[in-house]
């Protein structure tokens, strides 16, 4: 075995163990948020690692290789967040709120701040 | 290095499994929609160790069509469930 | 490269499950989710299978296109199949 090829096994085994317990995550987890946390941020951390390790082993033969799983991982690195992000807002929005105890309202400033607009529609809505 | 090809295909096929698992059982749309998310990386990283064992340059391609245009599904569902489709 | 049949066999599994699933499942909208589980593992078979290009139109289109429309549908008309389902 070469240089090459010991290096991107360690990476893609890497990958790989992310991957397993990104999707070991998303059954354990006990809420939305928490699953969002294992389901995407893992995963994204372990496709990224699996993906420069295959471009790794590959380096020895061509530097194309390489070159392409660089704009995969770009487009990894773009395009997960934004659905995370995305997914994240809608369920909020649902008023699906994350499990907090009820001493610790400091946590969670957000939901005020849309109780309060709602509040300030439904006044504008009894005026009309 | 073709036994770090099997380990690796085995923990993607587990993970894959557990996503599947969360899926039947997720009590809301978001749940499932979090496991189509976790898929979808899956099958990326899939679709790549797939094209280092056949060793076609060719192949690649596939994971980075997937890689661009998954996103686009999951943001219209959560579009749809916040109500501003 | 006998051991491509289980992964074969797995993708098929995952493929099979998901269109019952969506066939046999109230909640249109958890369907569509389902249709994007099937495009999923048609992708993966159709690599397994040495046919990158019907791969690349399937990913294309099944993930995109399909869920693009079938939401507008679902947003234009009703998500319940039955007014008895609405929990």
């Amino acid at each position: 075995m070469s240089l090459y090829e010991i290096i991107g096994g360690i990476l893609i085994i890497i990958g790989a163990a992310f991957l397993f317990l990104g999707g070991l995550g998303i059954l354990r987890m006990p809420d939305v948020y928490n699953r969002l946390q294992a389901g995407t941020k893992a995963t994204t951390m372990g496709a990224m690692s699996l993906i420069l390790g295959v471009g790794v082993v590959k380096m020895e033969d061509s530097w194309t290789w390489i070159v392409k799983m660089s704009i995969i991982i770009i487009f990894i690195a773009i395009s997960n967040p934004i659905s995370s992000h995305a997914l994240a807002r809608a369920m909020y929005r649902r008023k699906r709120y994350p499990f907090i105890k009820s001493s610790d309202k400091n946590m969670d400033a957000y939901r005020e701040i849309i109780e309060k607009e709602e509040k300030d529609e439904k006044t504008v809505m009894n005026d009309q | 290095m073709i036994y770090i090809f099997y380990i690796t295909i085995v923990l993607l096929a587990l993970g894959m499994l557990f996503a599947i698992i969360r899926f039947i059982k997720g009590p809301t749309a978001g749940d499932r929609t979090v496991a189509l998310d976790t898929m979808t990386t899956i099958i990326v990283a899939g679709l790549v160790i797939m094209s280092a064992v056949f060793d076609r340059f060719i192949y690649a391609d596939v994971a980075l069509i997937y890689s661009v245009l998954g996103f686009i599904g999951v943001i219209v569902i959560a579009r749809y469930l916040e109500g501003a489709l | 490269m006998s051991y491509l049949v289980y992964i074969i066999g797995f993708l098929l599994l995952v493929l099979i499950g998901a269109a019952v699933y969506a066939v046999r499942q109230r909640d249109l909208l958890y369907a569509v989710i389902a249709t994007g589980v099937i495009s999923l593992a048609l992708t993966g078979l159709f690599v397994i299978l040495q046919a990158p290009d019907v791969a690349l139109t399937e990913a294309a289109i099944g993930v995109a296109l399909t869920t693009i429309i079938f939401i507008i549908t679902i947003r234009n008309t009703v998500r319940f199949e039955d007014e008895k389902d609405k929990k």
